[in-house]
């Protein structure tokens, strides 16, 4: 795979009462995220890009013209080698989880070699005899990703593939989706309008409203931009911490981890290893500032830092506080007023408090 | 003449034209219903229209346009004069024709329904897995649509078996060649040959009926695949 392979979507179209215009270069180097809300579009490119949709203009990966309509250049969906995975799998009915997988195998010229690297990295052994209606939607997706790696694309397009599950299930995929970029190298867009998928699986994301493109960079720097979060309202303010797992606690049922050198606990993910490196989302307004440590309270995370930059709210009670912990910066939602009783200013020490619940929804809810 | 004392040659004609007139239905039908489930032209409720009239027309105004259509004067029948040197009307040939029309719509209507329930999502995944349209559609689209062809061929067999109007009109009653079970059951009666009238008939509502049991068993057994 070309190191420096990209796609090229310099499309339009107008559809009754919307209008769709891009101009975007698309890294494909680790995943690359369309984020946006409902009805932004997202879906619609996902389409174009794969020649589902007509549009005006150019679709290229890297050198290869998909879409070049000055040019007549229209390459028929089935021979651009375009892997779309939708958001409700379209497993085939008439065939089992084996039938469904093979599928694209024969004309991708996949090997048995293939087939036992995705049904080993999807865990798909168990399912195989099973018919296609009698799988949970987490298995569904697990399934059709499958089915779309085993027919070898160039590009994979994954339509908010969490999309249609719940908060267990899709704790069930991430760890899949994950491996995309480090195991398959399979280059991969994905749409999402959840900012947890978009945090955890991507390493550059393209934010799109309405039609149009308003912002592209890395995921980090895009999360933590306020003007992009007041923007669409979407964004809902947070942070993304670096975490390692240390180890779990049965009697408890927790999950330790370490951040920046210091310890926290969340309720307890078996389905993560010890040493695993995980990324952590957390909400601007689930994080709470302290003078100093506190006793006495039942909030267990407490972690030192210091006030690294304070962006008061204009017409609000609210500022967006930025914490320093050792390299590692975490977002804090506070009152401009508890600011001011704390005495809180920049470069202060501060002691950021996490309640273990706020771990919880890591991953597991849109907004 | 048969044990029973009766000409077995309108029952295998009758089968012949239904499994023929059946088989050049599915052939043409399948792409024609395709394109009913799938078109957004506006011309389409009209299509509609026209493919179902053979339901509601009196089969002799069917029987009667398809005379004068296929008769050596006009220019279909002149054609097919021209080309095999032998009459469409009062032919087993005509009598395929005219079944075909008559049958229509127990091809179409099934099979469209069945498309339009497999929907394009199934086609489309195929198309993201390297399939052409042609594979989607056999490997994809056909099978989902499966319980939409037998029911499809099923009824087109017994709608044609059960055809009378149209071929008194376009075939006439020339054994061998278009004298079916329905014309034979008509000429017993009016010969007041009862009962032979009678085993032909008894014969018909027992093959009817089962044919109807199968089609609903197949409504029960092989729902049509959504999504």
């Amino acid at each position: 795979m070309a190191g420096d392979l990209s796609l090229t979507v310099r499309v339009s179209r107008r559809f009754d009462g919307f209008a769709l215009d891009i101009d975007q270069v698309f890294p494909l180097q680790g995943i690359s995220a369309l984020f946006g809300p409902s009805g932004s579009g997202k879906t619609t490119i996902l389409r174009i890009i794969a020649g589902l949709e007509t549009a005006t203009g150019v679709v290229a990966l890297g050198e290869r013209a998909w879409l070049d309509s000055d040019a007549g250049v229209f390459v028929r969906p089935h021979l651009r080698g375009a892997g779309l995975v939708f958001q409700d799998a379209r497993l085939f009915g008439h065939l089992d989880v084996a039938g469904n997988l093979a599928f694209g195998m024969k004309a991708a010229g996949a090997s048995a070699a293939d087939w036992d690297m995705v049904v080993g990295a999807l865990d798909l052994d168990g399912l195989l005899d099973r018919a296609a209606g009698a799988l949970s939607g987490g298995e569904k997706q697990r399934v059709a990703l499958g089915r779309a790696l085993l027919a070898k694309p160039a590009l994979l397009l994954l339509d908010e593939p969490l999309g249609a599950l719940d908060g267990r299930r899709k704790m069930e995929i991430l760890p899949y989706l994950q491996r995309l970029a480090t195991e398959f190298k399979v280059p991969t867009l994905f749409v999402s309008h959840s900012v947890e998928e978009v945090s955890q699986l991507a390493a550059h994301v393209t934010l799109i409203e309405a039609g149009r493109v308003v912002a592209s960079g890395p995921t980090d720097e895009m999360l933590e931009r306020p003007d992009l979060q007041s923007l669409t309202g979407r964004f809902e303010a947070g942070s993304t911490l670096q975490a390692v797992v240390i180890g779990h606690d049965q009697a408890f049922r927790l999950t330790r981890l370490e951040v920046a050198g210091q310890q926290i606990i969340m309720p307890m993910l078996k389905s993560l290893e010890v040493g695993q490196r995980v990324p952590l989302r957390l909400r601007a307004r689930d994080v709470a500032l302290a003078n100093g440590p506190l006793a006495g309270i039942s909030i267990r995370n407490q972690l030192h830092g210091v006030v690294a930059d304070i962006h008061p709210e204009p017409d609000t009670a609210f500022a967006e506080v930025v914490v320093d912990l050792n390299g590692a910066r975490i977002q804090s939602r506070v009152t401009r007023f508890a600011l001011a009783e704390l005495g809180l200013v920049e470069g202060a020490p501060v002691v950021v408090l996490v309640k273990s619940v706020a771990f919880d929804r890591r991953g597991l809810v849109n907004r | 003449m048969s044990d029973l004392g009766i000409d077995l040659g309108p029952v295998w004609l009758t089968f012949l034209l239904a499994f023929v007139t059946t088989v050049v239905l599915l052939v043409l039908g399948t792409p024609f219903a395709w394109w009913l489930a799938h078109t957004k032209a506006r011309i389409k409720p009209v299509i509609e229209a026209i493919t179902a009239l053979p339901l509601v027309l009196p089969p002799t105004v069917l029987g009667f346009y398809l005379l004068v259509l296929m008769s050596p004067n006009a220019p279909l029948g002149r054609f097919w004069v021209d080309v095999t040197g032998n009459t469409l009307t009062f032919s087993f040939t005509g009598l395929v024709v005219a079944s075909v029309i008559y049958s229509l719509p127990f091809t179409v209507q099934p099979l469209q329904a069945a498309f339009e329930a497999v929907g394009r999502a199934p086609v489309e995944a195929a198309s993201m897995l390297r399939a052409s349209p042609a594979a989607a559609f056999f490997r994809v689209a056909a099978p989902l649509a499966g319980r939409g062809f037998l029911t499809a061929a099923v009824l087109s067999f017994a709608h044609t078996v059960g055809e009378f109007g149209v071929v008194l009109m376009v075939g006439g009653n020339i054994p061998g060649q278009t004298k079916v079970i329905s014309i034979a059951i008509y000429e017993h009666v009016e010969t007041l040959n009862y009962a032979h009238a009678h085993i032909l008939s008894a014969g018909m509502l027992v093959f009817s009926f089962l044919i109807l049991v199968v089609v609903y068993s197949l409504n029960r057994r092989f729902p049509i695949h959504g999504r």
